[in-house]
């Protein structure tokens, strides 16, 4: 049965239903499911080896076995591979979006317990294990000062060092720079606070600290950059190259002077663009704990100076609040994790819909 | 009126005027076709009579803006010299306090008079975990990526892929956190199931506790890890011409055969480079993996007991009551994992600009 419909005779024209290869049935994919799990269920409970979790799993082997089986003898073994490979690839799908969904959704439901007024207008200084109060209000000051300050160095920088690689980079100078930025989007988070560390905080601070360390939210501030820079460069690289060619050569042909091109035509043409990118930047810079973990000290006050003493973030916070002994610290942990994932995904989806009404989309 | 008998009596005296702007284009010209300033300017020809161009200046805007730019662009160098530089200089101390193998000693105990710390065994972990990580991410995420771009209708496909860039977003803490409370109990009784049945096989022997393992610690590193795969290798996936695509299906491939004859020798570079990616965001993850793993030191194989340990998470860890030295040891480490990393990441970088060679001239 299977040779005559894999190996495609030449027949007669007058036959058409002889033409069409066969197929399995619609009913048949089902039936097989329905079929595996049964015999699933079966096996598992008989033999008393494990729950229904199992037998969903043996029965999605059996389903994919099954549906290879019967494809195989009634459509052939190039149909067969293609059906198994599109459950396999659909079922890949469905494994993932599991984790996922159950990740969104503890997010939400615990995370509503403390979601209080209360929970964003205190700190957590003189807040004893004791205590079902506290808050966030000082961890939330420390993040927005940290990535502000990141960002106030990050951006011109990341924006120059992009125009010196588009616009007058030529040669091994400007390849080396682009493959560095390329590397450094690699760096760890945890070096960079290293790196923070060992060269603000145990080398540089001490100078005007009395010999001390000091730990700091600028320090904080620093790593943060060294961790968006990358991503700045990168993006306003790519917006860059977008602007067309004859908007600059419009420019020359006036005699406009090329810095003042790129100041005057490029940059404004390119800015949507360079401020997804710097959005995507802040987003990641947001949720980054280790860095701060390690070279802003954390702390329970609020503190607005980000330049003295130690400051939290809100990332820091969940971690802190996690490791918490308190019985009441988890529901501040979850309530702050769900704040930090809402402040990132509003940038997130900002900076997407920027991106999407960009003229100079891709 | 007034203008034309100035003028022509300018001419008449001598007329320095004139003849300077005569012989100012021609110096002028040539002058600005050798500085480097303007290699791209169409200007600078000399041509047409629209008189002076204005003279390079030594100092000008120009060169200053780009002396800026220039210096931004160094600045990128230097950080990353300043990094390996730093962290040297405050490793190199520790190192010279360490009184055992800082390469095969198992154990991490600084902070004594008689500091005593080994890398290993944290190498081993921070390998293990990612490499385990990847393992299981990248078949699945491949999957999505395939699903997204090839099977899903174009409008569920580009929802969806919003959604997985949504969640490549959400912070490692998060993941952590949920790990920690929410999925190590389906880990826990896996676990324990595994043990039952399989506990012959060393990976996953031992008498428990379980839950706070190698296993769960790779899990959650997977689930991180597979929104950042997934949207690389979507993207390389949908770059596909489609006249290769078409052609395969114009020779009766059946979906699977077009996607494994034009679509994955298409985008194997891309697939690479962003599995490297992921395997370099895997190595350096610190916060998911200090709260998922049960700190030990030792290198082990088992997989489901409490334990593991990796470089960046004995980092986060160990920070709060590190001195002097411990300090300089954790930084130390940081070190070996910067510059794995690194390797790592020049790798993956280098198959991608190879890649980008390739398709620019076969464009």
């Amino acid at each position: 049965m299977t040779t005559t419909v894999t190996t495609h005779r030449p027949r007669p024209a007058a036959q058409p239903d002889s033409l069409r290869a066969k197929r399995l049935p619609r009913y048949a994919a089902p039936a097989i499911a329905l079929a595996a799990l049964l015999v699933a269920a079966a096996v598992v409970y008989g033999t008393g080896i494990g729950g229904a979790v199992l037998v969903v799993v043996v029965g999605a082997l059996l389903y994919l076995v099954g549906l290879f089986a019967a494809a195989n003898a009634v459509e052939g073994r190039r149909s067969a591979r293609n059906r198994t490979w599109s459950a396999l690839i659909h079922s890949a799908f469905v494994l993932a979006v599991l984790p996922l969904a159950s990740v969104v959704w503890t997010l939400l439901s615990n995370g509503v317990d403390r979601l209080d007024g209360n929970f964003f207008l205190t700190s957590m200084n003189n807040i004893g294990a004791r205590d079902p109060e506290g808050g966030a209000y000082h961890a939330i000051v420390g993040t927005l000062e940290q990535v502000g300050i990141a960002t106030l160095i990050t951006v011109p920088l990341g924006v120059l060092c992009a125009i010196y690689v588009v616009e007058y980079g030529r040669g091994r100078f400007a390849f080396a720079i682009r493959f560095f930025v390329d590397v450094m989007t690699g760096i760890p988070s945890i070096v960079a606070g290293l790196f923070v560390l060992a060269f603000w905080v145990l080398i540089v601070s001490p100078w005007f600290n009395d010999g001390r360390p000091s730990f700091s939210g600028f320090a904080a501030a620093l790593a943060l950059s060294v961790l968006m820079l990358p991503t700045v460069v990168r993006s306003t690289e790519e917006m860059l190259r977008l602007v067309p060619a004859p908007l600059r050569e419009g420019a020359y042909a006036l005699g406009v002077p090329k810095w003042k091109t790129i100041l005057r035509v490029v940059l404004p043409t390119a800015l949507p663009g360079i401020v997804t990118g710097v959005m995507l930047a802040i987003a990641r810079a947001a949720g980054e704990t280790a860095p701060v973990l390690l070279v802003a000290g954390g702390g329970a006050a609020i503190n607005f100076n980000a330049f003295e003493n130690n400051q939290s973030s809100l990332a820091l916070f969940v971690y802190q609040q996690a490791g918490d002994a308190s019985r009441y610290a988890p529901a501040r942990a979850w309530t702050a994790a769900l704040t930090l994932v809402a402040l990132v995904l509003v940038l997130t989806i900002a900076a997407k819909l920027l991106a999407r009404r960009n003229r100079l989309g891709r | 009126m007034g203008e034309t008998p100035h003028r022509s009596a300018d001419a008449g005296t001598g007329g320095t005027r004139v003849t300077q702007s005569h012989e100012w284009p021609a110096g002028a010209s040539a002058r600005v076709a050798e500085a480097p300033v303007s290699t791209r300017t169409p200007g600078g020809s000399g041509l047409g009579g629209g008189g002076a161009l204005p003279r390079a200046r030594k100092f000008g805007a120009e060169r200053a803006f780009r002396g800026l730019s220039m210096a931004a662009g160094a600045a990128v160098l230097v950080i990353i010299a300043a990094i390996a530089i730093f962290l040297i200089a405050k490793a190199v101390p520790a190192l010279r306090a360490d009184t055992e193998n800082f390469w095969t000693y198992e154990g991490w105990s600084p902070n004594e008079t008689e500091p005593k710390f080994g890398i290993g065994t944290l190498a081993f972990g921070t390998v293990l975990s990612s490499a385990l990580a990847l393992l299981i991410a990248v078949p699945v995420a491949l999957g999505i990526a395939l699903y997204l771009s090839h099977y899903a209708p174009r409008r569920v496909g580009t929802a969806l892929g919003f959604l997985i860039d949504l969640l490549a977003a959400v912070p490692s803490v998060v993941f952590g956190l949920w790990g920690r409370d929410v999925f190590i109990n389906p880990v826990r009784d896996f676990s324990v199931w595994l043990n039952t049945y399989f506990g012959w096989l060393p990976i996953f022997g031992g008498d428990g506790p379980f839950g706070r393992s190698i296993l769960l610690g790779a899990l959650v590193l997977a689930i991180m890890v597979l929104p950042i795969i997934t949207s690389l290798s979507r993207e390389v996936f949908l770059q596909t011409p489609t006249a290769n695509e078409e052609a395969a299906l114009a020779l009766g491939a059946t979906r699977w055969e077009m996607i494994r004859t034009a679509v994955l020798p298409y985008g194997r570079p891309g697939i690479i480079a962003a599995v490297m990616l992921g395997l370099g965001r895997a190595l350096g993850e610190t916060i998911a993996l200090a709260m998922t793993l049960g700190i030990t030191f030792g290198i082990s194989f088992n997989l489901i007991q409490n334990g593991g340990n990796t470089i960046a998470a004995n980092i986060a860890n160990a920070f709060g009551e590190a001195n002097e030295t411990g300090r300089g040891a954790l930084i130390a480490s940081g070190l070996v994992l910067f510059a794995i990393t690194l390797i790592v990441n020049i790798t993956a970088r280098a198959i991608i600009y190879r890649r980008r060679e390739f398709t620019e001239s076969a464009a």
